[in-house]
Parts: structure tokens; sequence; C-alpha cells
């Protein structure tokens, strides 16, 4: 759970999947294999390929659920699953009361997607 | 992308389904996919599309272009692109291994295939490539989108990576943002306050004003009120450029300057503002005070010019100041600038006075993008706003900001020399 949006260009380290943005406050988090809850995206149109290539490289997380749509990651997501055929569902919804350390299931299929919030 | 909701057009629907080949559809698909996630109702049609694509961020950027052309994509609008990670005509002063080189070379080459023109420029609106007022245009690299939008009135999106060749490709983009009237009105009002009336055009004055609009306005329009008539249109480019990099603007007005800003009414479009700032003297001298990491007197290892790309009108401004300082210690002034431009300089006969002065062109790319400088230990001196703000985090160094002139003046001496501010 990231408190602040975060830019993936210059923010995320495509190697490692950690948060490298020396002014977000979640600095040193690794975000692979996890779901990325945040208010929003930020920052740079070049977020796209370096969301993608995250993705590409298994770094990524698994899934973005923000509060606001950004078109930035969808593009860098879509273009992933075009090319490689690996998902990483955006999902957008309200993301109160979701801590890091909580468990989310998030399924989606098309446009349609729900985020379950387990606990 | 069956239950997306924009409305398209039958072209679109005919392209989505593949009628004008797979590499369209595919650019089509993800054009949709975009639009829907920012709401616009339907696409429109551009006439014009810069592309930000080829800096290479990763085998990802490659194969997005290399799927594109093996499956036949062609451009349908006049392309220009964007600065790579290679200058392409000086090779080897990029110092990159082979393997990172030839990824990035092959992505600034792949994007010709498709029709793309190697202008390898972040500054198209210097070169033929320029639109015009009121033109649709899809253009990625965030100084350029500001320029066109506010210097020329031009109309664009922030678009990026991925999307900007989609438009590209289809020669559609959203109906939606910067395309629409509606979206074009001021939000914030930035008025100068206690400047006197013969306040000088400074290369400083614009970039602090420009590093100020851009921190606080977030996502709203910015209209600057008293500012004084720049010397030329660099001014006002170098103004968006730091607008663009310390926040996220996308357009700015001027009123009595920028096209679409006669008046400070025509610059709001009837709204009144949001919020109302003012800007004085003290905030510019405290913001180019914070630009710079080191002191005066501090020596210097290299000047850096030219972010954006220097325009004809400013190489004749540097060449007449190196005539005139003559620096002579061998400290390299790098100039970013673009081809196009370079080549008119040189059939000009003006290039062979450069080695002499050690000024060093840099071509399709920039110098805070990639390694170039020689010596990434100590200071390096710039009159960009922009170059200052990336240029420590990318590549390390500590930098000085001072005016062009001062900037000439610093590799004379060899340290840190400010007499014009």
């Amino acid at each position: 759970m990231l408190t602040a949006p975060l830019s993936f260009w210059g923010g995320v380290d495509v190697d490692t999947g950690n948060v490298i943005d020396r002014s977000h406050p979640d600095r040193g988090k690794n975000v692979t294999a996890r779901i990325l809850v945040m208010p929003g995206g930020r920052g740079s149109s070049s977020a796209s390929a370096v969301l993608a290539e995250t993705i590409r490289r298994g770094t990524g997380p698994s899934a973005i659920v923000l509060s606001v749509p950004d078109p930035i990651l969808t593009v860098g997501a879509l273009v992933a699953q075009s090319l490689y055929g690996l998902r990483c569902p955006i999902v957008v919804c309200a993301i109160d009361g979701i801590a890091t350390g909580d468990r989310l299931r998030v399924q989606a299929l098309d446009h349609v997607a729900s985020v379950v919030h387990i606990g | 992308m069956h239950d997306s909701s924009v409305d398209l057009a039958p072209t679109d629907a005919a392209m989505l389904r593949g009628d004008e080949g797979a590499a369209a559809a595919f650019a089509m698909e993800i054009l949709v996919a975009f639009a829907d996630a920012l709401g616009a109702p339907s696409l429109l049609d551009i006439t014009r599309a810069h592309i930000d694509g080829c800096l290479y961020h990763g085998q990802a950027s490659l194969d997005f272009v290399e799927r594109l052309v093996s499956t036949g994509g062609r451009v349908r609008v006049p392309t220009s692109l964007n600065v790579g990670a290679v200058d392409l005509i000086h090779p080897e002063l990029v110092r990159l291994s082979p393997r990172e080189k030839n990824p990035a070379v092959r992505l600034m080459k792949a994007h010709e295939e498709l029709g793309c023109r190697p202008s390898f420029t972040c500054a198209p609106y210097q070169t033929e490539f320029r639109p015009v007022f009121g033109e649709q245009i899809a253009w990625g690299e965030s100084n350029a989108i500001v320029f066109a939008n506010s210097v020329i009135g031009a109309r664009t999106n922030r678009y990026g990576d991925f999307i900007d060749l989609c438009c590209a490709i289809t020669g559609r983009a959203p109906a939606w943002g910067l395309h629409l009237d509606e979206n074009r009105a001021g939000q914030i009002l930035f008025r100068l306050t206690g400047f006197p009336a013969t306040q000088l055009a400074t290369d400083g004055l614009y970039v602090a004003i420009g590093l100020l609009i851009g921190a606080k306005s977030a996502d709203r329009i910015p209209v600057i009120e008293n500012l004084p008539a720049p010397v030329s249109e660099d001014q006002l480019k170098a103004l968006g450029a730091a607008a663009a990099s310390s926040g996220s603007v996308g357009m700015f007005q001027a009123v009595g300057i920028t096209p679409e800003a006669p008046t400070l009414e025509d610059a709001f479009r009837g709204s009144h503002p949001q919020e109302i700032v003012e800007i004085s003297p003290g905030d510019v001298r405290h913001t180019l005070r914070h630009l710079s990491t080191v002191a005066d007197g501090t020596p210097i290892t290299a000047v850096c010019l030219g972010t954006p790309h220097f325009s004809r009108v400013e190489w004749l401004r540097l060449l007449a100041l190196l005539r005139d300082i003559a620096p002579a210690r061998g400290i390299p002034i790098y100039v970013n600038t673009g081809r196009a431009t370079l080549n008119q300089l040189e059939g000009a006969g003006l290039a062979g006075e450069l080695p002499a002065f050690s000024v060093i062109p840099v071509v399709d790319t920039c110098t805070y993008l990639t390694p170039i400088l020689r010596s990434l230990d100590g200071v390096v001196m710039t009159n960009s706003g922009k170059w200052a703000h990336y240029a420590p985090g990318n590549i390390g160094v500590e930098v000085a900001f001072g005016e062009m002139d001062d900037c000439i003046r610093s590799a004379a001496a060899g340290r840190v020399v400010r007499e014009s501010i």
C-alpha cells in the first residue's frame, strides 16, 4: 500500500522491483509479485515502458489497484499483455482501509473486476 | 475491447477489425483502451505526431516497435522522433558498452522503418515539423508538448511511450483533454508583483518562473500575468521546459504573449482563477540560488547547454559570446542540438570556429540522459533549468546555474563566475 502516487519512471528499479524514488515515503519497499495499491499514478509518460519492462522481467506487481484511473499505467500493462501474454490487471476502486500486508483477491476479466479485501 | 465506452467511427472500427492490417489493428486496440481509461467519448483526427519512444527503457521498448515493424506498420501522419540514447552522427561520444548501445541504436532505426523521420530532437517545433495554431497533433516529450500548446497554440495532450506511436499509426487521438476548447481555460493565476518596469528578460527569470509555476500548478493550467516580453521564443521554451520538469504542466498562458491569451479574460475563457499566486523578485532569486548545488568560485569541469535543444538563434548568440570572451582553458562546452540545426550551422560555415573554444556539439540525444561527459567528478555549469533539475539524479554531477554569458565566462575562468545575476 503506497501512501503517495509513484512514478514508475525513475521511481522503480526494473532489475529488482524496488521503489527507488528518493522523495517517495515508501522508498525501499519492493513491488514484485505484490498487489500495488495507491491513490493514482504520477509523472512521466515513460512509466508505461518501465511498467511493461518490469512485467516482462517478472519484477513487476501482480496487479495495481488505484482510486482514479491512470491511462499511462493502463497502456504499459496492456502492451505487456499483448506482447508477452503476461497479465497485470489494473483496477479502479475505493482503497480506504487497505494497509500494507493485507490480503486482497483481485479478479479481472475484460472490463469487469472485483477486489475483495480479505484482511 | 468489445465493451469499451469509446464511440468508434466506422473507420476506427474497420481498423480495429484488421481492415488496414495487423499493425494498425494492434495500435488501434491500445489507443481505444487508453481512450477508455481516460473516459474519452470518441477519437479525433491528428495531422502530426512526435514520438518520445525511441529512448531505450528496456527490452519491452524494442519488442513493441519490432512487433509493429514485423507486421508492416507505417505511420499515417508526418511523424518526427525525439532524442534517443545515442548520438548517431558522433557515436564515439556516447560511452555505452556495445551491449547497451546496440538495442538503443536499433530502437531509433526501427522507428525509421515505420516511416518516422529521423529528426532526433526534443525541439521539433524548431524544425520543418513545427505545427500551426489550432492544429490537432499527438506529441510526446514534455517540453515539446508545453511549447506546442502554449507558444504555438497547437493542441496535444501529454502523450508518451507506446501511445504516441499508436496515434501516429492510426492517425487518431482521444477527443479529450487539451484537444478541446473547454479544457484549455486557465485555472491558476500567477501574477508577477514588485518587479521593476525595466525588468530585463534574462534566461534565469524565465527558468525560475517555469520552475515556480510547475511546482505550484499540479495539473491545473497556469496563466502568468505581467511576464516581461521575452527576447526570443527560446526563453518561453526554457520556461515551459522548466515547468514541465518541476510539475506536470502541459500548457501555460502568458497574458499578452501567448496566442490564446491576448487578454487575461481570454486566458481564462470566461471562468475565474481557482487560485491567485504572487511571484516576487525574491521568489525568483531564491529559486535560482537553489538550482545550484555549489557556490561561486568553485572550479568547474564542463559546461552543458541546449536542454532543450539549441535553436539557430541560440547558436548565433553563443558564437557572439565565444568570440567576445574566447575561453581557452580547454573546459569542454557541450551543446545539445538537433541535427538539422547543426547542418544549417555547418552549411553557413560557422561550425569551424567551435573546436578552438572546446565547444562539442551533441546531436540526437542529450548530455543529461546518457553518459557523454568525460568527467563526472566535479561541477557542471548550465543555463538550463531542466538540465540542472535532472542531471544530478541521472548522471550524478553537481551543478551551477547561470546565464549563458556567465557559463562562457566560467569556462574561460575555470570556475563559477556570475556577473549577470
